[in-house]
């Protein structure tokens, strides 16, 4: 979320129960101030906190004109010393997925191993040879960062606009979605390059807004229902949480431009979904 | 020269008016004009002189188009309408009226209520960074109350809050004086039961008379004893509330079935409390029970003290292992809090802990039940049966929380100091890896246990649901009814020529001795 609205936002996002202490709001507010200027962001946002068995890591991310693109993320441990992360590549995404089990122990340095058999050559030639995949913990929180980014960043419908050359902005004349609007899935979006936009038919999009809707919609995930949409507060505030990665809390006010995500969680993916509908 | 240019000038007044008529032509379909709507456009412009006018001024006008009422006067009048919002704030409304009765009870009220400090425990909770918004905490404090004005507690707690899909619970634990507090409920039900299994017996003696029908030789294992009302596992009373504000509800008593079906399954709450739970094994009860169990599981895995808070008391026997009770250490004196932090010796479990049986108190359920039908069984054969189970014992009461186990090489339990720049008026956290959501504080005197989250164990690895079991033999089976293999032409032919030879080489013999014996 926004960091200049972080104070009024965490207590909206805090249903999920874990918020940030006094000290360490107070921290961050200081500290993504001189993020800003160093990094020459347009916007900076606290993505979340991850927690890890011995300490936690306080994730920021910065952006720049466009939202989508050239997103840089960075960590710390106290809120006040941050440190670029990695942009997470497919390969290492591979590697990840492969090393690491198990929940993040707190350590940036801490290196995960995996040594497993592969068949190289071919036919008679073939030989044994153990390869060993290590993967740093920094590595690991990148693409865990950017695998929940990519299933689970929302934004509401009407928040960001597509320009013509195709510049994502945000929308300044967007005055929040209507409270019976807010109670529907399909009007919340995922913020990510849309995978499933291109297969639709051309009959669908006749009714879509290429300058809105340029982005998936959330009630077409798999699982149906790995979303838990709430209304808190009678119905005045909209919570969405995911089920996948749980921990990621999606809040807005309708009719007020607020809205925002974040997550606080240990980082893993909830594999079990499919039993647990 | 002055003619052509007044021409000219003419001509362009006219070709003006033409475009201005144009322009005050009505739109067919909204009854608007373009004139119109640029004049309010443009004065709207000069009123507010917006930043960057040329980038918002299409929003501007479309806002403006949307803000033209059509001119009537309607006859209906829109009645309001009440919004869930309303409905909650008129029923939040009651949790800030004080009850009529109450002003001349001050005195009452500097007496220990069984009320918790439950803004105490916020504050500490936020220090470690888990809290649930302060206005919703406050709202949380005053239902407590009003429970607690409800019903005759010893003791109230908040327990914390379950999440679920499409609504959450607010738990709040009780302890009853002895003696009240018992459920009504269960001796209707048994009622109704009774009368419907004496209908249902008549009709299956009439069929099975005729034609009985082979009775299944299953015997399904004795089903555990539930354990007594304030005793073990149900030591506590539990309530729950979706909003606060919103009327408790009373959980019931909670059984060992439902504990050791709870350990298998893995669902998330639906948030309505009558929701059935499809799952398998199949549990017995629908989400008040699952919910009811998974409290009962994460309060005996994860409610921790200071070591000394909770002392035995001195009347107890030297029995070790079935002391269930302690109370309030009154020379309990602090634990310095770095202390705390860094060793998981001084966090003790006060909450005795759940047997794989499912209760806190082992019973041998095998040994005399009283509705053994089997008359003839003799003496031998009970001895037979399946080995006679071993008492199962858990930890001890006040075991320290360094001896509980690890899962797939996790620690159980994350200790951390809420503040590293001010450290003599920080606080200690303990936090749990096995359930994620629960937490602990200490500081000083006071500590608080809290649970916030989905009510699911950290497993480690993906859950495997429970495989059916193999499906039972129908027979058993005998030499009389397996199949064997009738002979073929070849086998039979060969089996009587050497019977025919078996025959002769006898026949021979006899011959040769009867030959003998004429000799």
């Amino acid at each position: 979320m926004d960091s200049e609205s972080l104070h009024y936002s965490l207590d909206l996002a805090a249903c999920n129960g874990l918020t940030l202490s006094s000290e360490q709001r107070a921290a961050l507010q200081t500290s993504l101030v001189i993020l800003k200027r160093n990094y020459k962001f347009s916007r900076v946002l606290f993505w979340g906190k991850i927690l890890g068995i011995k300490c936690d890591y306080f994730i920021a991310q910065g952006v720049e004109d466009d939202e989508m693109k050239n997103k840089k993320s960075l960590y710390s441990l106290n809120c006040m010393d941050w440190h670029l992360l990695p942009p997470a590549t497919e390969s290492m995404i591979a590697d990840v997925a492969l090393a690491a089990q198990g929940r993040f122990t707190g350590d940036p340095s801490h290196e995960y191993e995996h040594t497993e058999m592969r068949i190289k050559g071919e036919g008679d030639d073939a030989t044994e040879e153990e390869v060993t995949v290590k993967v740093n913990e920094a590595s690991r929180l990148a693409t865990a960062v950017s695998n929940i980014d990519k299933d689970a960043s929302v934004v509401p419908r009407g928040a960001f606009t597509k320009s013509p050359s195709g510049k994502v902005q945000t929308n300044r004349s967007f005055g929040g979605l209507d409270p019976i609007e807010a109670a529907k899935l399909r009007n919340y979006l995922h913020f990510r390059e849309p995978v499933n936009l291109k297969k639709k038919s051309i009959l669908e999009m006749s009714h879509l807004n290429p300058a809105i809707d340029f982005l998936d919609p959330l009630s077409e995930d798999i699982p149906k229902g790995s979303w838990s949409l709430q209304l808190e507060r009678g119905s005045t505030m909209c919570v969405l949480r995911s089920l996948l990665w749980l921990g990621l809390t999606f809040f807005h006010i309708p009719q007020t431009p607020q809205h925002g995500h974040i997550y606080m969680g240990d980082g893993l993916m909830n594999l079990d979904l499919p039993f647990m509908l | 020269m002055e003619m052509t240019e007044e021409a000219v000038n003419n001509e362009r007044l006219q070709a003006a008016a033409r475009f201005k008529a144009f322009m005050i032509k009505n739109s067919t379909k909204t009854n608007l004009n373009l004139y119109d709507h640029l004049v309010r456009l443009l004065t709207k412009v000069m009123d507010e002189r917006p930043e960057n006018a040329v980038d918002v001024i299409e929003d501007m006008s479309r806002e403006l188009k949307g803000s033209i009422l059509p001119e009537k006067q309607d006859t209906l009048r829109d009645s309001p309408s009440s919004s869930a919002a309303l409905l909650l704030a008129e029923q939040q409304k009651a949790l800030f009226t004080r009850a009529a009765g109450d002003e001349g009870d001050h005195e009452e009220d500097l007496v220990e209520s069984p009320l918790p400090n439950v803004a105490e425990l916020a504050f500490f909770f936020e220090q470690a960074g888990v809290d649930l918004g302060r206005e919703e905490m406050q709202r949380v404090f005053l239902a407590l109350k009003q429970l607690v004005d409800a019903q005759c507690l010893l003791r109230c707690r908040f327990w914390g809050k379950i999440l679920g899909t499409q609504g959450n619970y607010l738990v709040a634990e009780g302890e009853f004086r002895e003696g009240e507090g018992e459920e009504e409920e269960g001796t209707e039900q048994t009622h109704e039961d009774e009368e419907r299994e004496e209908e249902d017996k008549d009709e299956t003696e009439l069929v099975e008379a005729a034609d009985p029908t082979p009775k299944s030789t299953y015997k399904p294992p004795p089903p555990v004893p539930k354990e007594e009302n304030h005793t073990g596992v149900n030591k506590y009373t539990y309530f729950v509330c979706q909003e606060p504000g919103m009327p408790w509800v009373r959980l019931p008593m909670v059984t060992p079935t439902q504990i050791t079906v709870a350990r298998q399954i893995r669902r998330f709450f639906t948030g309505r409390l009558d929701a059935p739970v499809i799952s398998y094994p199949p549990f017995p009860g629908n989400e008040t029970n699952y919910l009811r169990a998974q409290i009962a599981r994460i309060s005996a895995g994860t409610h921790v003290s200071p070591l000394g808070f909770y002392q035995f008391g001195e009347d107890e026997g030297e029995d070790d292992g079935l002391r269930d009770s302690y109370e309030e250490n009154p020379n309990f004196e602090g634990i310095h809090v770095n202390e705390m932090a860094e060793s998981l010796n001084l966090w003790v479990h006060h909450i005795q802990h759940i047997l794989t049986q499912g209760r806190c108190v082992w019973v041998n359920v095998t040994k005399k039940s009283a509705d053994d039908v089997d008359e003839d069984a003799e003496e031998e054969e009970r001895e037979e049966e399946p080995d006679e189970l071993e008492p199962e014992v858990g930890p001890p009461l006040l075991t320290p929380v360094s001896e509980d186990a690890k899962m797939n090489d996790t620690p159980p339990w994350s200790s951390m100091i809420s503040t590293n720049l001010i450290p003599q008026f920080s606080t200690a956290v303990l936090r749990s890896n096995l359930w994620p959501g629960s937490y602990a504080y200490a500081s000083g005197r006071k500590f608080g246990n809290i649970y916030i989250g989905w009510g699911m164990k950290y497993i480690g690895e993906a859950y495997t649901p429970t495989i059916l079991p193999p499906p039972q033999n129908e027979y058993p089976s005998g030499p009389e009814i397996t199949e064997a293999l009738d002979p073929s032409v070849e086998e039979e032919q060969a089996l009587k020529a050497a019977l025919e030879e078996q025959t002769a080489a006898l026949d021979e013999t006899e011959d040769l001795e009867d030959e003998e014996e004429d000799d």
